[in-house]
């Protein structure tokens, strides 16, 4: 091949004269002749017209390149092709341009219009190209050419164009980091893509430019979780390691439950309100038990999307999930890393490197999850010696009292191993063994007295040093060893092990009085030729000596001593002097002296043997930084868990201080009215573990809101903060009237916040609902239990829930928002105000905007209703269906639509909100829409919402009506008007809305179910209790498919239950409260059984159709 | 991310360097040669060096070293895996991966590494794009090459960096569709002195080469995927099919490629095909010591085990030995101090024995410990873990393809203590 000969010359060049072309490249200091008659030679070459030739001289350059040579000065004639047809010398030239255009700034920038045009290029692949090389050219020049060409580049229709985007971000970084924040902005607009050609490499301009930019990934974290597994593996490590950094700061710790749970539950419940506590002492302590920790959905969705990666071909790719897994995931479920990363033990020894490094961390924190894989750890002869060693360090770390046996017999195959440095750290295992499990010390010690006669002195010294320290532990026992070790002092020379030694003698000499001046003598003899280190134990031991054996040693110590203060080490003179002065009485020495004894002899601790892989784990796993063991630069530290879940939409993180003010934060969403709902919707249960399955996740950033209350937060992330802080100035202006709007809602959380009114409302709420029928005294009992249960409840579990729905709310944002502004103004409460803010894209209109439509609003409100029971929870969001009510073509122009909201109905707690979605297709305006002549069956009673005045062309309202149903499924018919038509319409409610969900303990739920079948059993049984069985299909067999099917088929709470293959459900029916209870039982396999209590035996009935309905489909 | 390569052979030249951001030093190798100095051996050089201003990553793959230059965190697996994927990749374009073949091609792996990263980060990998960016060099093409003056870079453009099937070129045609499997298992063994089994398991991988036109959907079972334990994939194997059928479902790069890796739940006892009876001894004070090893086959389902070879890290004091073998030639290097037993087929009634006597350098303290026997074999048509394909079918596209599967075990680790 020609290139290849043109590199073998080039190598052979330097000798062979013959080949003057090729000769001595500048740097060696070649005759400046020959050097121009090879660059002409090349030159030639490339001004000619062939393509051949060209190819020719650019593979030559480019094998000197290759080779680290200068060819700098070929720049002008190399760039000049760089228009060049043939596509080889063109890739060649970029090459070469890429390697010398920051030596030749201005010569390179004679290639740069080529490039421009190159943008501009109908076919993507050359689009792609000529940014990738335009950005490559390190030349500050151009920057603003790079900008330009990144910015349009991002929004190229070609996923691959985008994503050289992406790579070219941090280039150009790099060049001029004052471009920055636009390349934030890039950055930003490209991670809202939804390519995985993208993802990737986003987010890995992301980790270069603006790591700290954690609030950018809130809106697109769902989307990476999903994508993941499709981007392409070097993504995928990116993504993983900045979702990791990501989730610490944005979850709770998963492992905090069980101290939580323990003690300071009661506390995080009910921290504010003490007298509460004590009320409820009793009911709490029942409460906190069936209150654990739940994982937030979100933090769930990545643990499971990361999952099969584990089974990654690519090692970093596993690496990068298992530090996830054991940086995130609760302690119960690390463990499923740990096969996957023995599985890497077979991977080339780099790898095997890497992987240990990170075990042996892992294992000192989790034990138990590489136990069962112990013996893929032994060591082979074969093994390099630092694949060894680490090995023996996760043995080590691995051993307890119950393998220790099967530990301590490879080991013993190990000693004998012909790598000294091996056997050296098998001794030291031995002993961190021997320190960590009492049980093996004394079979430890014995077989390392063993060792004490081995011939290799380097073993011998390794085990006097441990064997030292062991004996640290409990001297008493083992004189007979340390006679054992004063003999070895002949024939040991490693200075280690004979300070050891000394020190040992001199430290227990009482237990060895005979030999111990008998050792002295000997090191005095030998004392000029010992190592300093061995020196000053030797003094040490003379101290120790004269001490407690003053009569045989007096001398002794007086010669050493003698010795030591003309020694040639200053430490060592020093040392001398000082004990001299302390332990010899003078005249002068004076009070130390007493003390003297004191302070040789005192009770040392005996040193801890340790791992040095401990605490490791504050780096983040798998990283440079870990593996070193030190900060590399750029490594992005790892945060600890917040204490509490933190709001996404501040920001800058600025954490709410005051419990009230998180709590406001967290609650408002549920008062606001349920606008904007339209097409696929989510559930943000309160159970948030059965939330929202991924399948709408992945579309949920194009589809719009859902109907429940929560999503109707309706503005980004960006700005919730403004909102925020809008939202308080408003709070201010007008205290009064929200409080009453509050009090109207009835909220239990508000309660909260006004912790004074507390008391006497919550009796209110009890007669309220004696009121309502409940009189039996159990009732009472199981309304205040509960009431308080939703007081705590709403912090702890809402919150999460809460926080999800918001970051999950945010791409939806710019639908409802203007919607909301036209609804029916004077029916929205003022917490609504979230729906009157911007979308993030749109700048902020002015405020008084605001202001005006919330005054409008604060007059249409109606503040009598304080009926709601608190026991009444804020409602289980299902997925919410929407239900046309009148079709375009027969509404001529104006459709409408309607779906139930599963809110309280704010008038009336007997009514069933339903959320009306008006929109106007015609071309002229709407006017005076109303509902006029509603005939409602006997009993049934219609809130019309209020008349809306107009409705522009192509615009769409939103209102709530409430209609009482009688716990009916029957339709509710009434006429809808405009100014020139009347439509008949009828709503007809499924049996699962006419209800609502209701909070109660596991035992409250046994209690009512026992109450509701014995009341059967007066008459027939199975009049208020239905079952059924049925066959749940497979992918409606995990807990978060039945929890969310259920939900979503009926709108009811769940109850926590102990069991794990029961799921049970409470609601009463919103007219006559009437208690209906749902248990599903799972059995063997996919068979289940429904059961269904209540006293309406019809609503029983139709409810079992309807959930078994929704699990089977 | 990685900032510059440098490839060093073991005599210590930098014989190729590429830079993908702004140039770094060939002196800052020498970290590295400092790293490789203190290590003695080629194997314990660490594999992360930390320098003053850059880190340095490094494999050591057929006797070349690919140091890589990073200049801020990066996951070192992240390094490492890349640097591996590009030795594999020259192995698969030049048939090796040595020194004279980058060497011979050096032009052709600079355009490699350039397409591999783009500012240190890795953009195209996986082998089926390359290709189609960069032909591999046969001898056909070079000759055409040198008449017509074109090229290897490849004059189409590379779509396949734009499929949502990256690792898969478009428009493959072959005259005869074939699809080959091979199910190659290794025992990974530790025999202890007496013979015990202290540690053994299989790891398995299923190489696959498939020659198919078109867009071939595969799918392939096990009669037994329950065997698996624990599975890697390469990309192309659907995971969720996988987990809820246990089947393999994948459009299949083109080419060679590694389908899977697995391996054999450790529950299974792993039935270890051969036996080894050892006498190694050295006498005190004489400067000599016996030799006398035997292998024979084990229960091994009527398969032959062929391909035996042992080798010996003999200790140090070992000047020579003088042995003689009843089956194949024995060869035993002073220098390095391994003796070499390439036995071949072992039949069973005539085990093959090698015996003699170790000379020991005189003076020297007899060794401590005895060596161990690395041990060598396969076993053709026989899967050890008793894994078996069940079939394979093939989805979209019209014609029949030609199928085989091919069974081998082989030792993997095997050590036999003594």
């Amino acid at each position: 091949m020609a290139a290849g000969q043109a590199y073998s010359e080039e190598k052979g060049g330097s000798s062979s004269l013959g080949e003057p072309e090729y000769g001595h490249d500048p740097a060696s200091g070649g005759i400046f002749s020959s050097d121009y008659k090879r660059h002409d030679d090349l030159k030639e070459m490339l001004d000619s017209n062939k393509d051949s030739l060209k190819l020719e001289a650019m593979k030559r350059i480019v094998a000197m390149i290759a080779r680290g040579k200068n060819a700098s000065d070929l720049f002008p004639a190399v760039v000049k092709n760089v228009a060049c047809k043939n596509i080889e010398v063109k890739k060649l030239v970029y090459v070469y341009l890429v390697r010398y255009a920051e030596e030749q700034q201005d010569l390179a920038l004679l290639s740069i219009s080529t490039f421009q045009r190159g943008l501009k290029d109908p076919n993507q692949l050359i689009r792609a190209s000529a940014l990738r090389v335009l950005s490559s050219i390190r030349v500050p020049i151009i920057v603003p050419i790079m900008m330009l060409a990144i910015k349009e580049a991002a929004s190229d229709m070609s996923p691959y164009v985008r994503k050289t985007a992406a790579h070219a971000i941090p280039k150009l970084y790099s060049l001029d980091s004052d471009q920055k924040d636009q390349l934030i902005e890039v950055i930003e607009k490209l991670l809202a893509d939804k390519t995985t050609l993208v993802a990737g490499s986003v987010v890995m301009a992301f980790e270069e430019v603006c790591p700290e930019r954690i609030d950018l990934i809130h809106k697109n974290y769902r989307k990476l979780c999903n994508l993941l597994i499709d981007v392409e593996e070097w993504g995928q490590v990116v993504i993983i390691n900045m979702l990791t950094r990501y989730a610490r700061t944005q979850f709770l710790s998963p492992n905090q439950n069980e101290s939580l749970l323990e003690d300071s539950a009661e506390k995080a419940f009910y921290g504010s309100d003490e007298e509460d506590t004590k009320d409820d002492k009793a009911e709490a302590t029942s409460l906190v038990k069936r209150k654990p920790y739940v994982m937030d959905p979100d933090h769930r969705l990545l643990l499971r999307n990361t999952k099969p990666l584990l089974q990654s071909r690519n090692a970093a790719v596993v690496m990068a999930v298992a530090q996830l897994y054991f940086h995130l995931a609760p302690k119960a479920e690390v463990g499923v890393i740990a096969k996957a990363l023995v599985r890497l033990l077979r991977s080339h020894s780099e790898v095997q490197y890497v992987v240990l490094q990170n075990v042996a961390t892992m294992s000192i924190k989790r034990r138990g999850m590489f136990e069962p894989y112990l013996k893929s750890f032994y060591i082979r002869s074969t093994d390099p010696t630092q694949i060894k060693i680490l090995k023996l360090e996760v043995l080590t770390n691995l051993a307890n009292e119950t393998n220790i046996s099967t530990i301590l017999r490879e080991f013993q195959t190990y000693i004998r191993s012909m790598d000294k440095d091996f056997v050296a750290a098998t001794i030291q295992a031995i002993g961190r063994c021997a320190t960590n499990i009492g049980k093996v010390r004394d079979t430890c010690l014995n077989g390392l007295v063993q060792l004490l006669s081995n011939r290799d002195e380097l073993v011998v010294a390794e085990s006097v040093v441990v064997i030292k320290k062991l004996l640290q532990m409990q001297p008493a026992q083992h004189s007979e060893i340390i006679k054992h070790m004063a003999k070895l002092t002949d024939n040991i020379q490693v200075p280690m092990a004979r300070a050891s030694i000394l020190w040992l003698i001199g430290e227990y000499c009482e237990h060895v009085p005979k030999i111990a001046p008998d050792v002295l003598r000997k090191m005095a003899k030998s004392f000029t030729n010992e190592e300093d280190i061995v020196k000053l134990q030797v003094i040490n031991l003379a101290a120790k000596l004269y001490l407690t054996n003053s009569k045989q040693s007096k001398l002794l110590t007086q010669y050493v001593l003698n010795l030591a203060k003309y020694d040639q080490n200053y430490d060592i003179r020093d040392r001398a002097r000082f004990i001299r002065q302390l332990i010899v009485p003078t005249e002068k020495s004076g009070a130390l002296n007493k003390y003297a004894k004191k302070l040789f002899l005192a009770q040392k601790p005996a040193p801890i043997l340790e791992s040095s892989f401990k605490d490791r784990d504050h780096f983040q796993l798998g990283s440079l930084s870990h593996l070193l063991n030190a900060k590399a630069v750029g490594y992005q530290e790892l945060p600890d868990w917040p204490d509490e879940a933190p709001d996404p939409s501040v920001p800058e993180w600025t954490k709410c201080t005051s419990r009230e003010k998180r709590k406001e934060k967290v609650e408002k969403p549920f008062y606001s009215d349920s606008e904007g709902e339209s097409g696929p919707t989510e559930s943000a249960d309160s159970e948030p573990e059965s939330v929202s399955e991924e399948s709408e996740t992945s579309s949920s950033e194009g589809s719009s809101s859902s109907g429940s209350e929560e999503e109707e937060e309706g503005s980004g992330d960006q700005s919730e903060d403004k909102e925020e802080e809008e939202k308080r100035k408003k709070k201010k202006e007008k205290e009064a009237p929200r409080k009453a709007s509050l009090e109207s809602a009835g909220s239990p959380s508000e309660e909260e916040e006004e912790e004074g009114v507390k008391k006497g409302k919550k009796k209110k709420q009890q007669q309220e609902r004696k009121g309502c029928g409940e009189t039996s005294s159990e009732e009472a009992s199981a309304s205040e239990s509960s009431s308080s249960e939703s007081d705590s409840g709403s912090e702890a579990q809402e919150s999460p829930a809460e926080v999800e729905t918001k970051r999950r709310k945010a791409p939806a944002s710019t639908k409802p928002s203007p919607r909301a502004t036209t609804a029916g103004p004077k029916e929205i409460s003022l917490l609504d105000l979230d729906d009157f803010t911007p979308p993030p894209p749109q700048p902020v209109p002015s405020s008084n905007i605001v202001s005006s439509s919330l005054v409008t609003d604060l007059e249409g409100l109606t503040l009598t209703d304080t009926s709601l029971a608190p026991a009444l929870l804020s409602p289980v969001f299902g997925s919410v269906r929407t239900y046309e009510l009148l079709h375009r073509m027969t509404g001529e122009g104006l459709s409408v639509e309607y779906c139930f909201s599963r809110r309280p109905f704010p008038h009336d707690p007997h009514m069933v909100a339903v959320q009306i979605q008006i929109s106007n297709n015609t071309d002229a305006e709407v006017k005076s829409l109303r509902i006029s002549e509603p005939k409602p069956l006997s009993g049934m009673r219609i809130q019309e919402f209020p008349e809306i005045e107009s409705l522009a062309p192509g615009d769409t309202a939103s209102v709530v009506m409430g209609i009482d149903f009688c716990d009916s499924t029957q339709a509710a018919n009434f006429q809808l008007c405009t100014h020139t038509r009347h439509f008949y319409v009828s709503i007809q409610p499924p049996v699962g809305e006419l209800m609502a969900p209701v909070f109660m303990s596991e035992n409250e739920f046994k209690k009512e179910q026992e109450h509701l079948s014995r009341l059967g059993e007066g008459k027939l049984t199975g009049m208020s209790e239905i079952t059924e069985k049925l066959t749940l299909p497979e992918k409606c067999r995990s807990d978060h498919a039945i929890v969310q099917q259920v939900t979503s088929a009926a709108n009811v709470g769940r109850v926590p239950c102990g069991a794990d293959n029961e799921y049970r459900f409470a609601a009463k029916t919103v007219t006559s409260g009437s208690l209906v209870l749902i248990t599903l039982e799972k059995r063997e396999g996919a068979a289940a059984q429904l059961t269904v209590n209540s006293e309406k035996m019809v609503i029983g009935t139709m409810l079992v159709k309807d959930i078994v309905q929704a699990l089977v489909q | 991310m990685i900032h510059s390569l440098f490839l060093i052979n073991c005599s210590g030249d930098i014989f190729l360097e590429k830079h993908w951001k702004s140039v770094v030093s060939q002196s800052v190798c020498d970290y590295f040669f400092e790293a490789q100095e203190k290590a003695v051996d080629v194997e314990n050089v660490p594999p992360v060096i930390s320098t003053p201003h850059h880190y340095l990553i490094s494999i050591y793959r057929d006797k070349i070293f690919f140091v890589s230059v990073i200049q801020t965190e990066v996951p070192p697996l992240f390094v490492i895996e890349f640097l591996h994927r590009v030795a594999d990749t020259f192995q698969d374009y030049f048939g090796e991966c040595s020194e004279t073949s980058i060497k011979d091609n050096v032009v052709i792996v600079y355009e490699l590494l350039e397409e591999m990263l783009d500012n240190g980060f890795p953009l195209a990998t996986e082998s089926n794009i390359l290709k189609e960016l960069i032909k591999p060099p046969t001898i056909l093409r070079s000759v055409v090459n040198s008449i017509t003056g074109s090229s290897n870079v490849g004059d189409t453009l590379p779509t396949g960096q734009l499929s949502n099937i990256p690792w898969r070129r478009a428009g493959v045609k072959y005259t005869n569709n074939e699809a080959y499997f091979d199910v190659i298992e290794e025992i990974d063994a530790i025999i202890d002195k007496s013979g015990s089994t202290v540690f053994a398991e299989i790891q398995g991988v299923i190489d696959s080469c498939i020659k198919l036109s078109g867009m071939p959907d595969l799918s392939l079972s096990f009669m037994n995927p329950r065997l698996l334990d624990d599975v890697s994939f390469h990309p192309c194997i659907r995971f969720k099919r996988w987990e809820s059928e246990r089947v393999l479902s994948f459009i299949p790069p083109d080419g060679n490629f590694r389908l899977i890796s697995y391996r054999v739940s450790s529950q299974n006892l792993v039935a270890i095909p051969v036996y080894v009876k050892h006498m190694i001894s050295f006498k005190e004070n004489s400067s000599s010591g016996r030799f006398d090893v035997t292998i024979g086959p084990k229960q091994n389902m009527g398969k032959t085990v062929e391909g035996v070879v042992m080798t010996v890290h003999m200790p140090k004091a070992v000047l020579n030995m003088n042995l003689t073998s009843t089956q194949g030639n024995y060869t035993f290097d002073p220098v390095t101090k391994v003796l070499t037993w390439d036995i071949g087929k072992i039949t069973p009634q005539k085990l093959p024995n090698l015996k003699g006597i170790v000379n020991l350098q005189s003076g020297a303290p007899k060794p401590e410990e005895n060596p161990s026997l690395n041990i060598q074999f396969k076993i053709q048509q026989l899967a050890i873990s008793g894994l078996k394909v069940n079939r394979l079918d093939m989805y979209g596209e019209k014609y029949k393809p030609f199928k085989g599967v091919k069974y081998i075990t082989k030792a993997g680790k095997f050590q036999v203590r003594t």
